[in-house]
């Protein structure tokens, strides 16, 4: 199954999708910003800077998704010697952090009129911070490391080791007293957000999605030709 | 309409930079990682371009050269 995985099988796909990708994300992006800065309705207690939860959601929700993509393909990765999981995870991980940074900043920026501050050290931003950290050392053991077996493992570590803090984001808001209120949005349970809001925010969700895949791709195909650019110093 | 749309309650300060904020994000990180790919695949034509007649029929054989070098998406 896995020799379907190998590069020189994808390449001829993920080299002509981006522009596809592209144009699908400003499609639904346009759609997105909308339906979020227009035509959703302001919230009763909160009023328009209810708005901020178009992008600080997604954001939020995206760089977790990654970042748990990252960890089991590198896990999988490292188990079952499959170089290709990890150039995948390494070129997931910028729109990762890219992504954390617009939560943790549009948060910051929803907290002043909503909670009166920019910034406090409750559990979900902190562990949100975290996560931010995890990113980084995450993306600067491949910048020392390059492309060799130490590099695997060394990142293989890091995800596990920041994986542990996906379940903490999650569960901040029930666990301890956070300026945070609970999920809205539930898959198990019925959701509380109005479907009036909820359109918008899965709209916005979809073209985070498209965005990060452009991005995933972009640094894909610039991984396989570095990698063939090796290839042609040795012959 | 706009004034509304603009100033949101007051609220249009936090809102628009929330969004301009994210917007900008994506606008930096597509540039850069564009700006990544066209240097490597520059590279990679460039490195092609010395082989010898011998060398590049046989980097050439390979599939994913050949799909390297035919590319000319602009993205």
């Amino acid at each position: 199954m896995f020799k379907y995985f190998e590069p020189n099988k994808i390449f001829s796909v993920t080299s002509k999708a981006p522009k596809y990708v592209l144009f699908l994300f400003i499609i639904i992006l346009s759609i997105g910003l909308t339906e979020a800065l227009i035509l959703s309705p302001e919230d009763y207690k909160q009023s328009h800077s209810v708005r901020i939860m178009y992008v600080h959601v997604p954001a939020a929700w995206i760089s977790l998704g990654i970042f748990s993509s990252i960890t089991f393909l590198s896990v999988v990765g490292y188990i079952f010697k499959i170089r290709n999981f990890f150039l995948i995870s390494k070129s997931l991980a910028p729109s990762g952090l890219v992504f954390n940074i617009i939560a943790l900043v549009t948060g910051s920026i929803w907290g002043k009129p909503t909670w009166g501050t920019w910034w406090a050290w409750d559990a979900r931003i902190t562990s949100m911070l975290i996560l931010v950290l995890f990113y980084i050392m995450y993306l600067v053991a491949w910048r020392i490391y390059e492309s060799n077996d130490k590099a695997f493992k060394i990142t293989s570590v890091i995800t596990i080791l920041g994986i542990i803090n996906v379940p903490i984001i999650k569960y901040s808001v029930d666990w301890w007293n956070t300026l945070h209120q609970p999920a809205s949005i539930n898959i198990l349970s019925k959701s509380t957000i109005h479907s009036s809001m909820l359109f918008p925010l899965l709209i916005m969700t979809a073209a985070f999605v498209l965005f990060s895949l452009l991005i995933f791709l972009m640094k894909y195909n610039t991984e396989l030709i570095k990698i063939k650019n090796k290839g042609l110093d040795r012959l | 309409m706009i004034n509304e749309t603009l100033l949101m309650n007051g609220y249009g300060l936090y809102v628009w930079s929330a969004f301009g904020f994210t917007l900008l994000s994506f606008g930096s990180l597509y540039l850069v990682t564009k700006i990544q790919y066209t240097r490597e695949k520059n590279k990679f034509i460039a490195k092609f371009g010395n082989l010898n007649s011998e060398r590049a029929a046989f980097a050439k054989s390979q599939s994913i050269n050949k799909e390297i070098l035919s590319n000319t998406s602009s993205i």
